[in-house]
């Protein structure tokens, strides 16, 4: 199994979520996230003072996948999320060990 | 003289509307500090709210408006308490012939008079506090709050609202012998609590972090609703200053309305030019400053006089709001750069725009009156911002020294809400943990108390 972690601009959350439940994926957890990469921050002007803000506010999406559906999920957001601007985001993908489903105890490929 | 109900009704209503103002100056303070501090921000105008409140029924009022000792300050004990004024003929005040800036009219109860003069002082401590936002300790800012209006405040109200024979016979000595025209405050009100914010936020020191750290307004639509309830207080402020339902109070309502759009207008022109953009801060920023600036010409000037004022005190506030960063003093949220700036603009404004058509019946150098008027402006202006700043200054240093004025360094990183009052302003989290410790407190106090077997049900009754 395998983790895939998006970090995507806050508006295009709702595309990724239609784009990967017709991908038949069917849970997800989101949170909200900053952070800057390449794209940096912005300025504020309060008053006359100007502030960076360096912190871009993101949304990050979490699926955990069967290994061999992670690349076409990976594919799936990269398509939804792109805008071709900078500060689209990021998306990484890593191994994971086991997964349990708290209600039932099932385990592995099974609790997805 | 007989009581007019109608002049009484309007000085009343204004009353009322004055009060509301000090919650604005909380909202419109609060939503400019940062999520950490909005609560003891707004916890500053509150407290000046309830210490003036008895305060001038004890004292404040006769030293205010008392008989004036040499028109410098009013007898502190005359009316000690007010129970002297409650009916009789002593409760009805009006004037015998016209004062200056003010005509004859109806008299209206001693007692309307009283209220409506105590919220101004109410207001005029709580606008220092932007000065000092963030680190002052809370215990110390009530002391100051009742030293500063009694040794500050209610002696230069005398000297600028206390006319001979109104609600004394011998009143202030800028009112009756300078001639100053300040109609509702520009100097009793915004240059005194400028000048007192700059003294204090000199003596307090910078915030940890000033002019480095990210202090960004915490919530931009607090600022707004507290400038909009401002605004809608400051009819009562100023209108209400003619103390009649009256065309005084007419002429200032629509001066007073005309200015702060102008400089609303202005003060967003200015940032346009200046920074790219027309800010809501600014907008917010721009209809306070030009509130302030019309509040001594507002029965002074035309209408289009008070355009000119608004749009003067709009681009001036707005470049002076930066001189803190230049000359590296924390005045926090620009007390000194709106109030003390748009105060002087419209003081001094009036020894230019002053039109003898208006209620004052003077007129400036713009309309053929020549220096006369504006040297007495000068000299007003300059004697309240003098006085104010030092005395402010050594009210504040003795304070600092006997009690301190500042929180602990640590306590202002964390956060002077839970530091100084124990709360947070918001919990937007779920992540909150822990629970109830104690069910409300006990005569003597919420700790060291015996186990209770009380219990709290989900509707928070007790059994």
């Amino acid at each position: 199994m395998r983790l895939v972690t998006a970090i995507i601009k806050p508006f295009k959350l709702d595309e990724v979520k239609e784009a990967l439940e017709a991908f038949g994926i069917t849970g997800m957890t989101v949170s909200e996230a900053s952070g800057y990469g390449r794209q940096r921050g912005h300025s504020e002007v309060y008053r006359g003072a100007e502030y960076t803000v360096d912190f871009v506010p993101k949304v990050r999406v979490e699926v955990v996948v069967d290994d061999t559906d992670a690349a076409g999920v990976v594919t799936v957001i990269l398509k939804a999320a792109q805008t071709g601007r900078i500060g689209d985001g990021k998306i990484w993908t890593v191994p994971v060990e086991d997964v349990a489903r708290v209600r039932t105890g099932e385990r592995g490929l099974e609790a997805l | 003289m007989t009581i007019d109900s109608g002049d009484t009704a309007w000085v009343l209503a204004s009353a009322a509307l004055v009060l509301l103002m000090t919650p604005g100056v909380a909202l419109f303070y609060g939503g400019m500090v940062r999520a950490k501090s909005v609560l003891n921000m707004m916890m500053m105008s509150f407290g000046a709210m309830a210490t003036i409140s008895v305060v001038w029924v004890l004292w404040g009022y006769s030293e205010a408006f008392g008989q004036s000792w040499h028109g410098l300050v009013g007898n502190p004990f005359q009316h000690f308490g007010l129970s002297d004024l409650l009916s009789g003929d002593k409760a009805v005040f009006g004037f015998h012939a016209a004062a200056s800036g003010v005509p004859a009219h109806g008299g209206i109860p001693a007692l309307a008079f009283v209220a409506f003069q105590a919220v101004f002082a109410i207001i005029t401590v709580a606008l220092i506090s932007g000065a000092i936002a963030d680190r002052a300790k809370y215990s110390t800012w009530l002391v100051f709050t009742v030293v500063w209006a009694t040794i500050v405040y209610f002696p230069v109200a005398n000297w600028v609202f206390a006319f001979d024979g109104f609600a004394a016979e011998k009143g202030g000595w800028i009112a009756n012998q300078l001639h100053t025209i300040d109609f509702a405050g520009g100097t009793a009100v915004h240059i005194n609590a400028g000048a007192a914010g700059l003294a204090l936020a000199l003596i307090l020191g910078k915030r940890i972090g000033f002019a480095r750290d990210d202090m960004r307004p915490h919530n931009l639509t607090l600022v707004m609703l507290g400038a909009a309830l401002l605004w809608f207080g400051w009819f009562g402020f100023n209108a209400g200053s003619a103390l009649g339902a009256n065309n005084t109070a007419a002429v200032t309502w629509v001066n007073t309305m005309a200015a702060t759009g102008a400089a609303c207008l202005a003060w967003l022109a200015t940032e346009r030019i200046r920074d790219g953009h027309a800010t809501s801060l600014g907008a917010a920023s721009g209809i306070v400053a030009g509130l302030v600036a019309i509040t001594p010409a507002c029965s002074a000037v035309t209408p289009l006089g008070a355009v000119a004022i608004g749009i003067l005190a709009g681009v001036l506030c707005a470049l002076a709001v930066g001189l803190k960063f230049r000359f590296g003093y924390d005045d926090s949220l620009d007390v000194v750069g709106v109030h003390l700036v748009g105060g002087l603009v419209g003081t001094l404004a009036i020894g230019f725009f002053a039109s003898a058509s208006a209620p004052a019946a003077v007129d400036g150098l713009f309309y053929g009156g020549g220096l006369d008027q504006l040297w007495r402006q000068a000299v007003g202006a300059g004697a309240v911002l003098l006085y104010s700043f030092v005395v402010s200054g050594v009210i504040g240093l003795a304070l600092h020294k006997a009690l301190g004025f500042r929180i602990e360094r640590d306590a202002e990183a964390a956060g002077i809400d839970i530091e100084e009052h124990a709360e947070t302003s918001y919990d937007l989290g779920t992540l909150g943990g822990g629970g109830l410790r104690h069910a409300g407190a006990s005569m003597f106090g919420s700790h060291n108390t015996a186990p209770t077997e009380t219990k709290i049900n989900t509707k928070g009754a007790t059994s």
